[in-house]
């Protein structure tokens, strides 16, 4: 398979993957990821439809998915929710509230509609080149700055990240939005480049697939990348494998990154990269 | 929580602005209007109930399993390959015999794959979340593979295996209804989980343990055991409602054979108070929820992505009220 066609396949995993891990460094798991994509996709084709103009609904998709992720921060961070609980609602939450918009307004079976997508130059999108730059960007981010240092703190040992005088709760919910600005344009992405279009539970577990991807690229926003690319291009295969006839399970090649990631994670075991304080609510001492 | 659960279903028809009265008659006839309803909502509420208690049972324990739908999948493959291998074709083995030997390996089947996640955890440290969602999507491909490969249907057109023979269906009341008698089993099951929970001392261990695994351990209580076995029952459940999904409604399996049965079991568990007998309760409203909005679903646009609203704002507020009310107890954590 060429390559500009595997990145712009794979491109939804990778933008929803490196945001989250920078959701995860600061020690929020956003297992609402599935959902706020799937918003973003409504959105993002439903403003398109509605003014013929993508670069309107990549606005409204991104816009929908933050509200989403903000809805989901709320109840973990300022509640101290647990957060796969309030994850798992999301996902469903935005599961039934497309669903039920997108039936109400283009019938029962969502009539085949289609709206403009976000052109490119030689099928190379914005978006796409902005992904490819993230993955540096975020690096640095995390790496040279104050804020990442912070971020990490929060990740790692929130206590001593509110001991040295920062707010765990604000910084959380700053990593957690920035995560949710990239599932906005990878639910974006899905709706106005690669469908052109919307159906109910279109992402179908690409948000988990890009929490599995944060695991498996070790908490690093530069491996997540080359690991969803790597997910892309296994998936992709399996149109080869079917086109020469060959007789080789393409699932074993689809599950192949999921037992990489967790071969890896037995062999490194807890000395693994993966946060300290990943999951765990933190509540303020008084 | 029946006011509570109510107040959420008027206030959703209401936002997606459907008719409030039209659309809650339809739901009621379409769950509990006559026998066919009702056994809709019997047959709906049975996988829920089943994956409902494997998450009280692991969450109880304090492990946070979200892999009920890989569990579910590898139950229904383990009973669909004893099926093929071992059962069709012999006449040795009665039906019912043969029912309960697919229903066993269900339950193997998904209890395997959930004590691989407590393996990762209790051996080296790999968070349950993690772990299990990265064996949902395993056992998904392993499906697509087994549906196309060693488990598919003779004729090899469709990614499907063979269908079941009645023999060793689940047995049903009347041919017309899609009721079976294995909806009793997850009721039964919810019992022995309450007596196992709150009546014996392993239960009682689990629950210490969910509550508090130093203040077990100081205990000498073996946690890492304690919290394999809370994920082998979790993945047992599981497994069943594969199982009772698999010989009950669908006969066969093919690659969407879970309809996020996995995942739906967390809100029946949570809105049940993480309680095996409340947990009855709020399958029983889901199930109806689901049958209720089949009917509605003919009707006008809404269908069943309503009762993931519903379930989601319950959730939610439930998740709420609860924070609220433990901030007010215990306003800080202990170390």
């Amino acid at each position: 398979m060429e390559f500009l066609p595997l990145l712009q396949y794979s491109a939804p995993v990778a933008l929803a993957a490196m945001g989250e891990v920078i959701t995860e460094r600061g020690g929020i798991i956003n297992i609402g990821l599935e959902g706020s994509m799937l918003v973003a996709s409504y959105f993002a084709m439903l403003a398109c439809y509605v003014t013929h103009n993508p670069w309107i609904g990549l606005g409204a998709g991104v816009t929908g998915a933050l509200v989403t992720t903000l809805l989901f921060g709320v109840f973990a961070i300022y509640l101290s929710a647990d957060q796969v609980v309030v994850g798992s609602a999301v996902n469903l939450l935005a599961l039934g509230v497309t669903g039920t918009l997108f039936r109400s307004k283009f019938g029962q079976s969502g009539q085949l509609l289609s709206v403009p997508r976000i052109g490119g130059f030689h099928g190379v999108d914005p978006i796409m080149v902005f992904m490819l730059a993230s993955a540096p960007l975020l690096w640095l981010l995390l790496r040279k700055t104050g804020w990442g240092l912070a971020v990490r703190a929060c990740g790692e040992y929130p206590k001593a990240a509110e001991a040295a005088g920062f707010s765990v709760s604000r910084l959380r919910l700053q990593s957690l939005m920035v995560g949710g600005f990239y599932s906005g344009l990878a639910g974006s992405y899905l709706a106005l480049v690669i469908a052109g279009s919307f159906a109910e539970n279109m992402t179908a577990g690409r948000g988990f697939v890009a929490i599995a991807m944060v695991t498996f690229g070790r908490w690093k926003p530069q491996f997540a990348l080359i690991a969803a690319l790597l997910i892309g291009c296994a998936e992709s295969l399996q149109y080869k494998f079917q086109t020469y006839g060959w007789k080789v399970p393409f699932q074993m090649m689809i599950a192949l990154p999921y037992i990489i990631a967790l071969i890896v994670l037995v062999l490194v075991g807890r000395g693994a990269n993966a946060p300290g304080a990943l999951a765990q609510p933190y509540r303020k001492e008084k | 929580m029946v006011i509570g659960l109510v107040a959420v279903l008027v206030l959703t028809l209401l936002v997606f602005r459907l008719p409030v009265i039209e659309s809650l008659k339809l739901l009621i006839s379409g769950a509990f209007g006559d026998q066919f309803a009702w056994s809709r909502t019997a047959v709906k509420a049975c996988p829920l109930l089943f994956t409902g208690l494997g998450m009280v049972v692991a969450w109880r324990a304090g492990m946070y399993n979200i892999g009920g739908e890989g569990q579910f999948v590898m139950g229904g493959i383990c009973g669909a390959a004893v099926a093929k291998f071992v059962l069709v074709g012999s006449t040795a083995i009665p039906g019912w015999l043969g029912s309960l030997v697919i229903l066993v390996a269900c339950g193997f089947g998904g209890a395997a794959w959930a004590w691989l996640a407590a393996w990762l955890f209790v051996r080296r440290g790999v968070a349950v979340v993690i772990s299990t969602i990265l064996l949902n999507f395993v056992a998904i491909q392993f499906l697509g593979y087994c549906v196309s490969g060693p488990l598919q249907q003779k004729k090899q057109e469709v990614p499907l295996t063979d269908t079941l023979p009645d023999a060793l269906m689940l047995p049903k009341p009347s041919p017309q209804m899609d009721l079976h008698f294995g909806v009793v089993l997850p009721v039964l099951a919810a019992l022995v989980v309450f007596v196992y929970l709150y009546r014996t001392r392993p239960g009682y261990r689990l629950r210490l343990v969910g509550e508090n695994a130093d203040m077990a351990r100081a205990n000498r209580i073996d946690a890492a055991k304690v919290q394999i076995q809370a994920m082998l029952i979790s993945g047992t459940m599981c497994g069943l409602a594969g199982g009772v999904e698999y010989i009950g409604v669908a006969g066969q399996l093919g690659t969407d054979f879970s309809q996020q049965w996995g995942f739906l079991g967390i809100p029946v568990a949570l809105l049940g108070g993480l309680h095996p007998l409340f947990s009855i309760l709020s399958a029983i409203v889901f199930g109806a929820l689901f049958a209720g909005s089949e009917n509605l679903a003919r009707f006008t646009n809404a269908g069943a992505t309503l009762v993931y609203v519903i379930q989601a704002v319950a959730v939610l507020g439930y998740v709420g009220i609860k924070a609220r009310s433990d901030a007010v107890k215990a306003p800080v954590e202990a170390g």
